[in-house]
């Protein structure tokens, strides 16, 4: 093996961790590192138990430093856990960090094999080919790409809100857009929060006007993202517009075009409302909504659709004049460096559990359609009545409607034992009524919201433990007629219950949104086998992605309640303002680049490169690469039929010696 | 004068392996994802006739109580409707779990003597097996006699008004070929070449 | 066309004994629509509830030997009118091809008469067969009789639509009341339609079993339908033979049961005699005298 290159002796330095037991307990460390002494170049071997700790990282340095090593190799556990320490360690040792070569004994070899012999052997092997390579590696140097300070955040809930304002505060531009005519999210519908029964909208409406009011914030909504390039730093970001046909600008919330409408009742099922009541085709979304602008209903407003109608709304706004039915939809483009997604959830269709009835008997409702029973400013005024206006003097509530169940969403929506509680309490506060809760399991592991449930109890609450199997208006006994059966088995007691109530509550668990997977293949992300956007590491890093530069926040990375969400936002905010005050990215130097005077224009290339990265330069007439924009993904490299374009720590000698490496041992 | 009995269960009461074994008949294993919500015994019809209903007798199997399981009366009050099956969340065949336990209360001779349903369930195997076909008439006179049913006495205006709408047959029927399931059956039963004796 | 509507048949023990009268009103039906119905040969009992209760491995040979039989005959679907029928071949075809042990066992047993089973021949219900292969329009155009006036509950009971529900909805089946309407009866809203009408425990338990029974004829009753239609043998034996015990335990609830495909027969214009609606314990009122001629 030559130990010549054209970059003079190689002086190598080989290390084999011990990694506790997790390596040497079925590798013979010593052994590998005895036997890669004897190999031309290495200067140095050593196996140790810990390279990556302090010690482990100072042998390498003090090595580089008294033995004038040119090339250091660690065979150890997965690159992509420590290659950047043992980098690091490398450099500080004044050595140029692409000069380190790192082999992978654990994950490759220790962790999947048991025979001991075989596995020594193996890390013999591959320890050795990493000799061979290394030989050939160059002194490179990192580039760096500067950050673009802008912040997208998608979606206007209280996850996507609270990200907003916290980046906003410390000072970054921030774009907030949200597919709904106004910001608010779930949270808005909900009248008062568990454990502490604050009333939702006091605590949301001062974070809804915060945003609309900084001047850090550029607040979209009704408006979706259709377009992301770029990377990490640089995202180039296209948002569609749709339009209003309002001018928000100039629309002040004073609502006399909509008293104004040719259509003079109401006709729309309400969506805010959850269809309770109903809308006209031009309204605001809610009365606190932010922005506190009108919108036209595209589908429902004559005007729209059929060009003919008396506009009296116009007429109603002649001093402001911001009605235009001339608006279009409009496209923007803009440059942001990071991306935190808080697009949220939705809600089971308890449709498809026919068992309960929903859809077929008019007073079995969802838990959100509850909401909006008890909120004040509901429908109903905070009346909770049934379809003939009369209150219901027994209410059931079902939990787990759609949640922990193989046939529908296996998960457990982790905020509807609570959600349920605090409801049940708000009925027994504006009505009296008996109610009882049918559960499988209580879950309550938040601060306060054991004390929640024991509130509950103390309430008078009725709780009986078992899944309903049926609700059903057959009468069986006098008493049940006229009313809704629920039949369960009362498993803590230990028999089969059949309970007339006079309304029943289904809660509705929660699940990814219906274009999750569009959304998530539109930034680049995965999904988890369940459907909500999958985060890098479920336990260390649960708000960031396998894509640099795109975070995750609240309930659309899974099942939460608000103070995970908003502690989820903040954590988003955090993770994208350190890149933010890092100011650049250092990008990998395993770029390609071209051998000028090899390439002969062909221009197979330009077309291949998914990050549109090679040009044809008009000069030259030869292939230019943008290092930038270069990810090193190998694609040209491989392509090019002359063979004109290499890649930096991949290059064809390099790869070639790794093989015969490997092979020269067998 | 009150009765006051003593319920305690230690662990010799329970039968090791019991759980495992009928969580290894094919399609029931899933029983070890049980959460014991009640779903099955809610939906069940027969539920509030059984000793033990369905969830419960789930139960006692994972923790391997044979002998309570095999003595209760639930297996035998089990319709096969399937509606447990088809409700419960964790897709368990509760159907086919009670048929288990009715094998087994069958092969070792555990249940209720002259309780009809396992009586009928023997009855309707010993005609098949041998005929290849049942004659609803001589299967019930069979039962009758075999359980010293006398509430059979008051069936007897059912029995006249079959006979006379022509439903009344008491002749048997069966196949041509009986020899031939009679094998087939015995290279089924347990492995051992012999035709499965009725306990 | 006419060559597709030809099947295999398995009638089952109960159509050739007490429920006579489904076979009886089944095939003249059939007939007329030109579905060919062929009598399996020597076919077996299917084993039903009760041989799976002894030996399941016995339970699953009893069955796929008739649908070996139905391979060997031809490519033609297996028709099966009794539910109990229904289930136990759907359900070994299905074991069969999702337990490798029981496949094994079965096509064993199976070598020693010289069969072999390759799980080919689907095994369908006459409702299927009659919405999906037959169709609506083709029925309505043989009624020469509608049931104009008559309130008909229908009852499809479990096993049918429990645990397969391949042609229907498991909790709210629709073709025996989309057909029922097509023959011009009125079908009423009868929340009981899947609901167990007690099986073989209502001759052995009656207590539990005829309960159940009890509650579905009174349920019939209270939602006005002067009929129950029916697609089993056990269930029609059920709600028609146990007026007596019913009237003593729990009062009365006597409300005629009868098979679907004798109501198709009235609708075609056949006579109560030919369909077997003579042999009920509790008789249908004649229909109607206004019907008129489509």
């Amino acid at each position: 093996m030559n130990t010549q290159n054209k970059n003079g002796e190689v002086r190598i330095g080989f290390y084999i961790c011990h990694c506790g037991m997790n390596i040497a307990g079925v590798v013979d460390c010593p052994s590998v590192a005895q036997y890669i002494a004897k190999l031309p170049g290495v200067v140095v071997s050593r196996d140790y138990k810990y390279m990556c700790s302090d010690p482990g990282q100072e042998l390498i340095r003090q090595d580089i430093r008294e033995h004038k090593l040119n090339r250091v190799v660690v065979a150890s556990c997965s690159p992509s856990l420590h290659e950047h320490t043992f980098r690091n360690a490398v450099e500080s040792g004044g050595l140029n960090p692409f000069y380190f070569q790192m082999v992978n004994i654990r994950e490759h070899d220790s962790w999947v094999h048991t025979d001991r012999a075989q596995a020594t052997a193996k890390a013999r092997a591959l320890a050795r080919a990493a000799i061979s390579r290394v030989r050939f590696h160059r002194a490179l140097e990192t580039t760096r790409a500067p950050i673009n300070p802008d912040v997208l955040v998608v979606g206007g809930g209280i996850s996507g809100i609270h990200a907003a304002t916290t980046m906003a505060n410390a000072g970054k531009k921030v774009f907030l857009v949200e597919r709904e005519p106004s910001i608010g999210g779930q949270m808005a519908k909900f009248d008062k929060t568990f454990p502490t029964l604050d009333c939702a909208a006091c605590i949301l409406t001062p974070k809804m006007s915060a945003v609309r009011s900084h001047k850090n914030i550029t607040l979209w909504t009704y408006s979706e993202v259709v377009k992301v390039e770029g990377y990490v730093g640089n995202y180039t970001v296209t948002v569609k517009r749709k339009p209003r046909y309002v001018n928000e600008d100039l629309c002040v919330g004073c609502l006399e075009c909509i008293q104004a409408c040719v259509f003079k009742e109401p006709k729309f099922a309400d969506e805010f409302n959850m269809g309770l009541s109903k809308r006209k085709p031009i309204y605001i979304p809610f009365t606190q909504a932010v922005p506190p602008v009108v919108v036209i209903d595209p589908e429902r407003c004559l005007q729209v659709r059929t060009g003919k109608c008396k506009k009296t709304c116009l007429e109603a706004c002649a001093d402001r004049q911001a009605i235009d039915f001339t608006q279009k939809e409009e496209l923007v483009e803009i440059k942001v460096g990071n991306i935190i997604i808080a697009t949220g959830f939705k809600l089971f269709d308890a449709k498809r559990i026919p068992q309960y009835g929903y859809g077929l008997y008019p007073n079995v409702i969802t838990a959100i359609e509850l909401e909006r029973f008890v909120t004040s400013s509901g429908p109903t005024g905070g009346e909770i009545v049934m379809r003939d206006g009369h209150h219901p003097k027994s209410v059931g509530f079902i939990l787990c409607v759609g949640s922990r169940d193989m046939k529908t969403n296996r998960w457990c929506s982790r905020t509807c034992c609570m959600h349920s509680m605090k409801l049940a309490q708000l009925v027994r506060e504006h009505t009296d009524a008996d109610v009882t809760v049918f559960y499988m399991d209580i879950r309550a592991p938040g601060k306060g919201y054991e004390e929640f449930y024991d509130k509950s109890l103390k309430e008078g609450i009725q709780f009986v433990r078992g899944r309903v199997a049926e609700v059903t208006d057959w009468a069986m006994a006098p008493e049940e007629e006229g009313k809704l059966v629920i039949r369960v088995e009362d498993t803590l007691a230990g028999f089969v219950r059949r309970v007339p109530v006079d309304m029943i509550v289904l809660a509705t668990g929660m699940e990814p949104q219906a274009d999750s997977q569009e959304v998530r293949r539109l930034f680049n992300m995965s999904c988890g086998s369940e459907g909500w956007f999958l985060e890098k590491h479920p336990k260390l890093a649960p708000v960031s992605t396998f894509t640099d530069g795109v975070f995750i926040a609240g309930c659309c990375q899974g099942p939460k309640d608000i103070p995970d969400s908003i502690a989820q936002a903040g954590a988003a905010a955090a993770e994208a303002m350190a890149l933010i005050d890092k100011g650049y990215i250092e990008q990998e130097p395993n770029t390609a680049y071209i051998v000028e005077a090899d390439c002969s224009g062909c221009k197979s290339c330009i077309p291949l490169c998914p990050y549109t990265a090679i040009s044809l330069d008009d000069a030259t007439q030869k292939a230019k690469i943008n290092e930038a924009l270069c990810k090193g993904c190998g694609t040209c490299v491989a392509a090019c039929p002359s063979g004109s374009i290499r890649q930096n720590l991949f290059e064809d000698e390099e790869i070639f010696s790794e093989i015969e490496g490997v092979l020269s041992y067998v | 004068m009150m009765r006051i009995e003593r319920t305690i269960k230690y662990e010799g009461d329970r039968v090791r392996g019991f759980g495992k074994e009928i969580m290894s008949v094919p399609g029931c294993e899933l029983l070890q994802s049980c959460i014991q919500c009640g779903t099955c015994s809610g939906t069940c019809p027969l539920s509030i006739y059984m000793d033990f209903p369905p969830r419960q007798v789930m139960a006692l199997v994972r923790a391997d109580f044979k002998n309570e399981v095999l003595r209760s009366r639930t297996v035998w009050l089990c319709a096969s409707c399937y509606a447990c099956t088809v409700e419960c969340p964790r897709q368990i065949r509760i159907t086919d779990i009670m048929y288990a336990l009715k094998q087994r209360a069958i092969q070792e001779g555990v249940y209720p003597k002259r309780f009809p349903i396992p009586v009928l369930a023997k009855e309707f195997f010993e005609m098949v097996r041998r005929h290849g076909r049942i004659s609803e008439m001589l299967l019930v006179a069979r039962l009758f006699l075999k359980t010293n049913w006398f509430a059979a006495m008051g069936s007897w205006r059912l029995g006249l008004g079959l006979i006379t709408t022509g439903r009344f047959s008491v002749r048997q029927e069966h196949i041509r070929r009986p020899a031939e399931l009679g094998a087939m059956l015995a290279a089924a039963g347990k492995g051992n070449g012999k035709a499965k004796e009725m306990p | 066309m006419k060559d597709a509507l030809k099947y295999s048949y398995f009638p089952g023990c109960s159509l050739k004994g007490l429920g006579r009268s489904y076979e009886q009103s089944l095939l003249p039906v059939m007939r007329r629509l030109g579905v060919e119905l062929v009598e399996l040969d020597d076919w077996n009992c299917c084993g039903a509830t009760a041989y799976m209760s002894v030996d399941e491995a016995q339970a699953c040979v009893l069955a796929a030997r008739n649908l070996a039989i139905a391979e060997k005959t031809g490519p033609r679907d297996l028709v099966t009118p009794c539910s109990a029928c229904y289930l136990v071949l759907n359900k070994t075809k299905h074991n069969m091809a999702d337990f490798p042990e029981i496949n094994q066992t079965v096509q064993h047993a199976l070598k020693s008469a010289d069969l072999t089973y390759s799980g080919k021949v689907p095994v369908r219900h006459p409702l299927d067969v009659l919405i999906n292969d037959v169709g609506l329009d083709v029925i309505k155009e043989k009624v020469v009789r509608p049931l104009k006036g008559l309130k008909v509950a229908p009852y499809y009971g479990c096993q049918i639509v429990r645990p397969y529900a391949t042609f229907d909805d498991a909790w709210n089946p629709t073709t025996m009341d989309r057909l029922l309407t097509t023959l011009g009866a009125e079908v009423v809203p009868y929340p009981l339609k899947t609901k167990c009408c007690g099986g073989s425990l209502t001759g052995t338990v009656p207590e539990a079993g005829l309960r159940l029974t009890y509650i579905l004829l009174k349920e019939a009753v209270r939602r006005g339908a002067d009929v129950i239609a029916t697609v089993c043998p056990l269930c029609q034996f059920n709600l028609d033979g146990y007026h007596d015990q019913i009237d003593r335990r729990w009062g009365p609830a006597r409300i005629p049961t009868v098979y679907f495909t004798q109501l198709m027969g009235l609708a075609f214009g056949m006579t109560p005699e030919e369909l077997g609606l003579k042999s009920n314990f509790v008789s249908m009122k004649p229909l109607p005298a206004e019907s008129t001629t489509v």
